[in-house]
């Protein structure tokens, strides 16, 4: 089993080194003459006014983490998903009891308002 | 006849006989990492100029039409060209990040072909957890749409790579939970497992077992490859380009590539899931090659994607958001209890 996900590390460094040497043979024909003008950034044409690295929505974070919860059981379920049919009507009442409580949450997240975006 | 599965592995033979282990495995992985790259570069010059094509027809316009045949060499001068742009870089961006996000995007894009099967015996490599590892690898999009905002150091690059973060992320739950009910209707993981499970005629196909979850799949898997109407990210007429607006040259084109790749792997999975994979429609048309099969039905897919976009308007960053958790979640628990429901009674 090993050995099939050898594949997969091979793979990474087969991608890494198509786009490296396709960007290498584009650096050998494309013009290369920068000047202060285009390497500003885009604006719609203005000059920009501040840096870029500014605040943003708190929003962004909120989603994170309820996206961290909600993931998490995904993986939970996967294994269980794979031998639903051998564990019959038991692991199908467990599963119900674990998704209720899941749902639960879900509800509980909406009646605070964590779902509402703005 | 005509079935490519044979092939591969009487070369595997063939190198056994003369190479230690080792050397096998790491040739055959290059050998077959170069030749999904072929497959998927041609497929990209196919699908951009079919893309362009159907949007054309579907606003009563030609399209591309003076480059070869009805402008199929349309994309390659495209690429030809881009390929002799200058690459602008603005003078503020963090440039490791800058250079490393389109290497990610794309390599994530291509990774997912490491389980994809093509057809009968035409799969890289069948892993015991395929479609877990296709949901893990295909998420990486979301670390190299995210460097690419940030790193441009450009305020519409940093909504476009928030925003499509946070889509991306919260469609990632209800469509691995859809995921979920294919995979208890099959009781494995491996890609070629799920396929066989369905052998039969077309009434075995899971399509028509949970018909609920192909349809959140298909939402959430479109919001994925952030296809309209879920282009939110770059949205050209609010955010003129999204996280890709700095990029030029070369570097764009990755972008580019991997966005058209992510569509057919969406399609892919979704034929691999609910569509049989390579199974012919009735067990009697078994004659036609599988991977024909294969491509068939994933083209079709791609088709209606392409269609989606010149039918549906772009919905509201809220709307997205409200839609995914509000909607679309319930609806794929909905979906794991039925399914749950329907093998426990119908076994």
């Amino acid at each position: 089993m090993i050995g099939n996900f050898a594949y997969a590390g091979i793979w990474v460094l087969v991608a890494i080194g198509f786009v490296v040497i396709t960007f290498f043979f584009a650096r050998l024909i494309r013009p290369q003459r920068p000047n202060p003008t285009k390497s500003r950034n885009y604006e719609c044409g203005e000059f920009p006014l501040s840096d870029s690295h500014l605040q943003y929505n708190v929003k962004y974070y909120l989603f994170a983490l309820i996206f961290v919860i909600f993931d998490v059981e995904v993986v939970f379920l996967f294994p269980w998903a794979a031998v639903f049919r051998a564990l019959g009507l038991f692991a199908f009442i467990e599963m119900l009891v674990f998704l209720a409580i899941l749902i639960f949450g879900l509800i509980y997240a909406w009646k605070k308002k964590a779902l509402q975006w703005v | 006849m005509f079935e490519l599965g044979g092939i591969f592995e009487a070369i595997g033979k063939w190198l056994n006989g003369f190479l230690p282990p080792v050397w096998v495995t790491i040739i055959s992985a290059v050998i077959t990492g170069l030749a999904v790259l072929g497959f998927l570069s041609l497929l990209a010059l196919f699908l951009v100029w079919w893309e362009r094509k159907i949007s054309a027809h579907m606003q009563q316009r030609y399209g591309p039409m003076r480059t070869g045949w009805h402008g199929v060499l349309q994309t390659i001068a495209d690429g030809v060209k881009l390929l002799q742009k200058e690459d602008l870089m603005p003078k503020d961006a963090d440039r490791i990040v800058y250079f490393w996000a389109p290497i990610i995007c794309f390599g994530a894009a291509f990774m997912a072909y490491l389980v994809v099967p093509f057809g009968k015996g035409i799969i890289v490599q069948d892993l015991n957890i395929g479609i877990l590892y296709i949901i893990a690898i295909t998420t990486f999009t979301v670390v190299s749409l995210l460097m690419a905002g940030w790193a441009s150091n450009n305020k519409w690059a940093l909504l476009g790579g928030m925003r499509s973060a946070a889509q991306i992320i919260s469609y990632e739950v209800p469509l691995s939970l859809a995921i979920v009910g294919a995979v208890m209707l099959a009781q494995t993981l491996s890609m070629n497992g799920i396929v066989s499970a369905q052998a039969g005629g077309f009434w075995h196909w899971y399509v028509f077992r949970e018909p609920l979850g192909f349809l959140v799949y298909y939402i959430a898997a479109t919001a994925e490859a952030n296809r309209t109407p879920f282009d939110i990210p770059e949205a050209e007429q609010e955010l003129v380009a999204g996280f890709n607006i700095e990029y030029s040259g070369m570097k764009f084109a990755m972008f580019f590539l991997a966005e058209f790749v992510n569509m057919f792997t969406v399609s892919a999975i979704a034929v691999t899931l609910f569509f049989g994979g390579w199974q012919p429609l009735f067990s009697f048309l078994g004659f036609i090659p599988s991977w024909v099969w294969f491509m068939g039905k994933s083209l079709v897919s791609v088709f209606v994607l392409m269609w989606f976009r010149w039918t549906y308007p772009r919905i509201r960053v809220d709307q997205l958001m409200n839609f995914a958790w509000k909607f679309l979640l319930p609806l794929a628990f909905l979906n794991i209890i039925l399914v749950g429901f329907g093998i426990v009674v119908f076994k």
